[in-house]
């Protein structure tokens, strides 16, 4: 590696970092209570004054899931994306956030009917069913179709149809917890616990270790199937520990935050642009920051722009990410026009 | 001790458990170019991924140092086996360094992290096969020529035994072909390998292969140097050439000729023929050709092409008896054309011949040939 490129790899963790810092303060500092910067450091280090009920019980616990989600659902893109050799695909793009709400939602109004409390350990698992439904259907579909913007397309309408089906199931659902619901299915980060941050923090750290012990295969991989065959690595195995990973990874954020759009596609995108490079050693860890650092951003906006009224995480997402998925594909038309 | 580092036996190879090829038996030995020539679509390809162990044998086996490759770890196989494919990778921001980088895999940790040796084995093989220069510059941004060379550049990396190529020229143009297969040429006398790969050029197989083998209806037909294999119509046959005719001594290719009776005839020889020939040909004039000896450079392309062919001996002056066949021929022509600079002691006849069609007032000089 030259030392340009190392230089820059550097910096670019640096500012990635920084960022992630300001965004956590910031997350603590805004919202219905105003905190100033020194009140907040007081009741971090002290865990007293007057705010900290605020500070411990409700924004941590919700920031660190922003991040923690954020980041997870960035590193899943950019696991599909490197998957299916497409810079669009994405867990909300191939509809697997949309079928890992189906079976999530059904989850919870069966449970709720009988009067079982759902555990958030339980949800990941719903959702992982979920997602591996449509991921099984989406390979299904790629093995008989070659063409990947056909592919997409399948996603899309899979990810409609399980909308759909959710929509009437929760509009039939008869539990007071139905809004509850109803929020979740539109996606947000609200509510959350601090054991559910625990979980959450355990699944998606573990397998955050795991995939960053997949990139030196995915950096072969990126040469094409059969390069990469040549290389030494084991294909069946390499795809089906980057679909298990990826599908954990998003499974995870549905089951807390619902669906989430655009974070997957827009953020592996900057990332390249950012750190001039594809190479899974430092995308993987560059994803991982950047999504956090997106969601908290997006977090922020959502529950303070019009507040109190809170906006559903996934609109947010998709006013900043869709303008950069865009400018990506027209960047690479240009780009094919060109060659 | 197998000598050969790849040997296969009893090879099948085909698709799921159905036989593309049987008997696809060689050897690839070290220092040796292996060249697989054949039509469109018979299996070269097929055969190549097996070696690779990218398609299981439909029966028989693959050996590498004499082990079975299915035996053998993924691993183990980079590690002395390298290809490069058919299909152009196009992976993203990838620098031509990169790319070539990549064949380090099998050699590096869990990470994919380059030591400073695997830096080494990447710089000398870009420098090698003479990419140095391209090093910082965009993989995708690179010439089909450039491309090929950067994709040699990875296979060399991997240190292997044997290296496998399919098609590797097929987008170059005739400088690149011939600075690529120069390339092999220098890797298999520099470097302990054994060269296997595709070709479709047969006049490039025909200078740079040391062993040719020949893939023809679902089966290996032949295997031989190639002087055996370059000999008579044997190519016409192997790709079933209908149109026209490949000549296995010169190894160029000339479209069927035009039957008919000759219109024009031809006084060649020495190589001054064959332009007037082809030109004749693409216009779709009958003509003849004569006389000329049988060793005559000339003779290969007229008999390809011409819709009579007056010949005599080799290594003697043209004879009375051919030149007055020739000028039978010549006097039913409606224009003659005197293609050879001049004439000497062996073609003393011919010069019987232009004098008769000036007489008749058909000669046409060769610059006039647009008016026919």
């Amino acid at each position: 590696m030259s030392e340009k490129r190392k230089s820059r790899f550097i910096l670019c963790f640096t500012l990635l970092l920084a960022a992630l810092i300001v965004l956590l303060v910031l997350n603590v500092m805004i919202g219905s209570a105003g905190l100033s910067l020194s009140e907040v450091l007081r009741i971090l280090s002290t865990g007293k004054g007057e705010n900290a009920a605020i500070v411990w019980n409700i924004r941590m616990p919700r920031l660190l899931t922003a991040a923690l989600l954020g980041g997870a659902l960035a590193v899943s893109g950019f696991l599909l994306q490197t998957f299916f050799g497409n810079p669009i695909a994405g867990p909300f793009v191939l509809g697997i956030s949309s079928s890992a709400k189906l079976v999530v939602a059904l989850t919870m109004i069966f449970s709720l009917a009988r009067g079982i409390a759902v555990s958030s350990l339980s949800m990941i698992v719903a959702a992982f069913a979920g997602s591996m439904l449509s991921m099984g259907a989406i390979l299904l579909v790629s093995r008989r179709l070659k063409s990947m913007s056909l592919l997409i397309v399948c996603g899309i309408m899979i990810g409609y149809i399980c909308s759909a089906v959710t929509d009437i199931v929760v509009t039939f659902a008869n539990d007071s917890n139905i809004v509850n619901l109803h929020n979740w299915s539109l996606g947000s980060f609200s509510g959350m616990k601090w054991s559910g941050v625990g979980t959450a923090a355990v699944t998606v750290l573990a397998t955050l270790v795991l995939t960053f012990f997949l990139s030196k295969p995915m950096g072969a991989y990126q040469m094409g199937e059969s390069y990469a065959q040549n290389m030494g690595v084991n294909i069946r195995l390499f795809r089906i520990a980057l679909i298990l990973l990826s599908s954990i990874l998003s499974a995870c954020v549905t089951a807390f935050a619902g669906p989430i759009s655009f974070v997957g596609i827009a953020v592996p995108h900057l990332m390249k642009m950012l750190l001039k490079s594809a190479k899974p050693i430092v995308m993987i860890p560059a994803s991982f920051l950047g999504g956090g650092i997106f969601c908290l951003f997006c977090d922020l906006i959502a529950r303070t722009l019009f507040a109190p009224t809170e906006l559903s995480i996934s609109s947010v997402t998709a006013v900043f990410g869709v303008p950069v998925v865009i400018s990506m594909l027209l960047s690479r038309q240009k780009k094919k026009e060109a060659a | 001790m197998d000598s050969a580092i790849l040997r296969t036996q009893g090879l099948n190879v085909g698709y799921n458990g159905q036989t593309v090829i049987a008997g696809a038996d060689f050897t690839a030995e070290t220092g040796r170019i292996l060249v697989l020539i054949g039509p469109n679509g018979a299996g070269k390809s097929t055969i190549l991924k097996t070696v690779i162990r990218q398609l299981p044998p439909v029966s028989g086996g693959v050996y590498l140092s004499g082990e079975d490759i299915a035996r053998l770890r993924a691993k183990d196989i980079a590690k002395s086996v390298s290809a490069v494919l058919t299909g152009r990778p196009n992976p993203e921001l990838m620098t031509c360094e990169d790319v070539v980088a990549t064949g380090r895999y099998p050699y590096t940790g869990r990470l994919g992290i380059l030591t400073a040796s695997d830096h080494e084995v990447v710089r000398s093989a870009m420098e090698l096969v003479r990419v140095t220069e391209l090093a910082e510059r965009d993989f995708d941004r690179i010439s089909d020529g450039q491309r090929q060379r950067v994709l040699l550049a990875r296979a060399i990396c991997q240190e292997p035994k044997l290296l496998v190529m399919d098609e590797p020229t097929s987008f170059l143009d005739i400088r690149h072909k011939l600075d690529f297969l120069h390339l092999l040429r220098q890797l298999v006398q520099e470097r302990e390998l054994a060269i296997v790969l595709s070709l479709h050029e047969l006049d490039l197989a025909q200078r740079f292969a040391d062993t040719v083998l020949c893939v023809r209806d679902g089966r290996v037909d032949r295997v031989g140097p190639p002087e055996e294999i370059f000999q008579g119509d044997y190519i016409d046959r192997l790709y079933e050439v209908e149109h026209g005719s490949y000549d296995t001594l010169l190894g160029c290719v000339e479209t069927e000729s035009q039957p008919g009776t000759p219109e024009v005839f031809v006084i060649g020889g020495g190589g001054s023929g064959i332009p007037v020939y082809r030109f004749l040909r693409r216009r779709g004039i009958p003509f003849a050709a004569g006389v000329l000896p049988e060793n005559d450079i000339d003779l290969p392309v007229a008999r390809a092409l011409a819709a009579q062919v007056i010949t005599d001996r080799a290594f003697e002056p043209v004879g009375r008896e051919a030149a007055d066949r020739a000028l039978k021929v010549l006097r039913r022509c409606r224009a003659v054309v005197c293609a050879a600079q001049g004439f000497g002691t062996m073609t003393a006849e011919n010069r019987r011949l232009r004098e008769a069609a000036e007489a008749a007032g058909t000669l046409l000089a060769p610059e006039a040939l647009e008016m026919l």
